[in-house]
């Protein structure tokens, strides 16, 4: 009888402990609503669309720190996806000594905190942007005269800092995260299965292309979504060179902010209102990398039940 | 005609391996030029006194990191002491009661969700449920946001090692009449006992480079940490931010420099020492 007491309440404690992690979101979901509900009741849904953001007139709104983050999410989706997804292909295929070492390298390159990342592109990356990428880009190749996304892109004006470096950074940074989950997924892939594509005469790229890719879809997705939401939530890596302007960005070479980047240079000074406004940009950005989040999972999920198979 | 289809298949094949091998380089280099950056430029900081004196403000002679890195492994410290036991009671929940499926597979879920949420979200979390009622900023307030989000990786690396496992074990263990609680704490998480700490050590080096949760909550101060309980601690990464951010001086970006150098090789030495340590559980996952 007090064999089973003890046993039933280690039990409860383990249960209690586990519904903690669900107990930790609501609290994220209610204390974040509840602290940005004045800027709900002053604004409405008017401060999704606003692009106003002036302390002194308490006006807010959230568009130019949504569009800088999904800005630069996309340009460092664009950048590490293929990049990734070549380099798991590598990978998979390599020899065990060569696979190791550099998986081993990337898993380590995930490891260095963001901060560094910051450090390192507002001393040395920012700097290399001003002096050669852009001028590079806008000077040389002009891409700023391409009609129509031309000037979504570009313009004569350049100092290293904005969207364009925040999403480079942000791709080197989610690059090896994205790499480590395709790689495990494409390593899941049967041997039987890339065999009979070798087998019927397919090349490296046909097989990967044709087989591997299409088998492991569901991981794919899932790491392309667990990348991005790494991209939408990081913040000092972005804060540092974003250059924490808070207006509509015009192209990609605009200082602009982010969502994390607002909340973490703005939030020790703000009282009042503009805390309120804080707090419901950190409510969009929760639902947001939550969005995300659950897709990645229920893809990865999927992907791993597909394993049992 | 045949010959020729062959050819570009071919082709493309070889243009597809050769930007397969530059991005594997160039992932490698990315992280090879960051790395001997941090090293080069760190290691000038690097004195006796950086490792012995405190930050002082700029101008003052003989500055050095040694209350941030102090701060810095207190609050990490405190922050697995916070998350490991419930953490690990929680990956318990997750392998070993299988009897309410539904609700563990909830669990796990929100676990997996919890592992990706934005660090500067629990950064204002942690603000809004502990230093705001406290009414200051503290080193606890940091190890907490440090735990919230330890706990979710740690819960979820203890259940993964705890399912590999044998069930034979556990069986025999209870065969021979031991309880429930004696079987998962005893038998199962004593052989499991590897994989465990390495999670936790990972897990450790993971948070102990976050630097946005520590900006609302332990915050900053050019002092010894001796205010854990009540007051701004120094830490490593908000150093780093501080240095290099907010402050012009070439002298200040040099120590933010060398603080960078030491947490990257701290972090990196956590890592691969762990990974070294505990290789063979690894392995088997």
């Amino acid at each position: 009888m007090k064999k089973s007491a003890i046993d039933n309440s280690f039990k409860w404690f383990c249960f209690f402990c586990a519904g903690l992690i669900g107990l930790l979101m609501l609290g994220f979901f209610i204390q974040l609503s509840l602290n940005s509900k004045q800027v709900w009741e002053v604004f409405g849904w008017r401060f999704l669309i606003s692009s106003e953001w002036d302390p002194v007139a308490e006006k807010f709104g959230a568009l130019p720190s949504i569009v800088g983050t999904l800005s630069t999410t996309l340009i460092a989706l664009l950048i590490a996806l293929p990049l990734a997804l070549a380099a798991a292909m590598f990978l998979v295929h390599a020899a065990p000594l060569i696979r190791s070492v550099l998986g081993h390298a990337i898993d380590l390159l995930a490891a260095i905190p963001s901060v560094i990342y910051g450090m390192w592109g507002l001393f040395v990356l920012v700097p290399f942007m001003q002096n050669k990428i852009q001028p590079f880009l806008a000077e040389t190749l002009k891409i700023h005269h391409i009609p129509v996304v031309g000037r979504f892109l570009a313009e004569d004006y350049y100092n290293g800092f904005g969207i364009l470096t925040g999403g480079l950074i942000l791709a080197i940074m989610i690059l090896p995260y994205i790499c480590a989950i395709l790689r495990d997924v494409l390593q899941m892939t049967p041997p039987m299965l890339r065999e009979a594509a070798y087998g019927v005469g397919c090349t490296r790229l046909e097989a990967g292309k044709d087989i591997i890719i299409p088998y492991g879809i569901r991981g794919i997705l899932g790491g392309i979504f667990v990348g991005l939401g790494r991209a939408l939530g990081e913040t000092m890596a972005v804060l540092f060179v974003i250059g924490n302007i808070m207006e509509m960005p015009q192209n990609a070479f605009s200082g602009s902010t982010t969502i994390a980047a607002t909340i973490a240079n703005c939030f020790p000074e703000a009282d009042g209102l503009q805390r309120s406004a804080l707090f419901a940009l950190g409510l969009i950005l929760l639902l947001m990398s939550l969005f995300i989040q659950i897709l990645a999972q229920s893809y990865l999920r999927a992907a791993t039940a597909h394993r049992g198979e | 005609m045949q010959k020729k289809k062959l050819f570009w298949r071919k082709l493309a094949n070889h243009i597809f391996r050769f930007f397969s091998l530059l991005a594997v380089l160039l992932a490698t280099t990315a992280m090879l030029v960051i790395v001997t950056h941090v090293i080069r430029a760190g290691s000038k900081a690097l004195s006796l006194n950086f490792f012995l004196n405190p930050s002082k403000p700029y101008g003052m002679p003989d500055s050095g990191i040694a209350n941030a890195l102090l701060g810095s492994i207190m609050i990490t410290l405190g922050a697995a002491l916070l998350a490991t036991p419930p953490a690990i009671c929680a990956g318990i929940c997750l392998s070993e009661f299988r009897d309410r499926p539904k609700i563990t597979a909830a669990l796990r879920f929100s676990a997996n969700v919890m592992m990706g949420m934005p660090s500067v979200l629990v950064g204002l979390f942690v603000y809004t449920l502990i230093v705001v009622p406290s009414g200051h900023f503290s080193g606890l307030a940091g190890s907490v946001a440090l735990a919230i989000i330890m706990f979710p990786v740690v819960m979820r690396t203890t259940e993964d090692m705890l399912d590999m496992v044998p069930y034979a074990l556990r069986e025999a263990s209870l065969a021979i009449g031991m309880t429930r609680t004696h079987t998962t704490l005893r038998i199962v998480c004593r052989s499991a006992r590897k994989g465990l700490i390495t999670g936790i050590l990972l897990a450790l080096a993971r948070v102990s480079g976050e630097t946005a949760p520590l900006l609302f909550t332990a915050l900053f101060a050019d002092s010894w940490p001796k205010d854990y309980f009540s007051g701004p601690t120094p830490n490593m990464p908000v150093l780093i931010t501080e240095y290099s951010t907010n402050s012009p001086f070439a002298a200040m970006h040099q120590a933010g420099w060398g603080a960078a150098l030491v947490i990257t090789v701290l972090v990196l030495t956590l890592n691969i020492g762990t990974r070294i340590m505990f290789r063979e559980k690894r392995h088997a996952t």
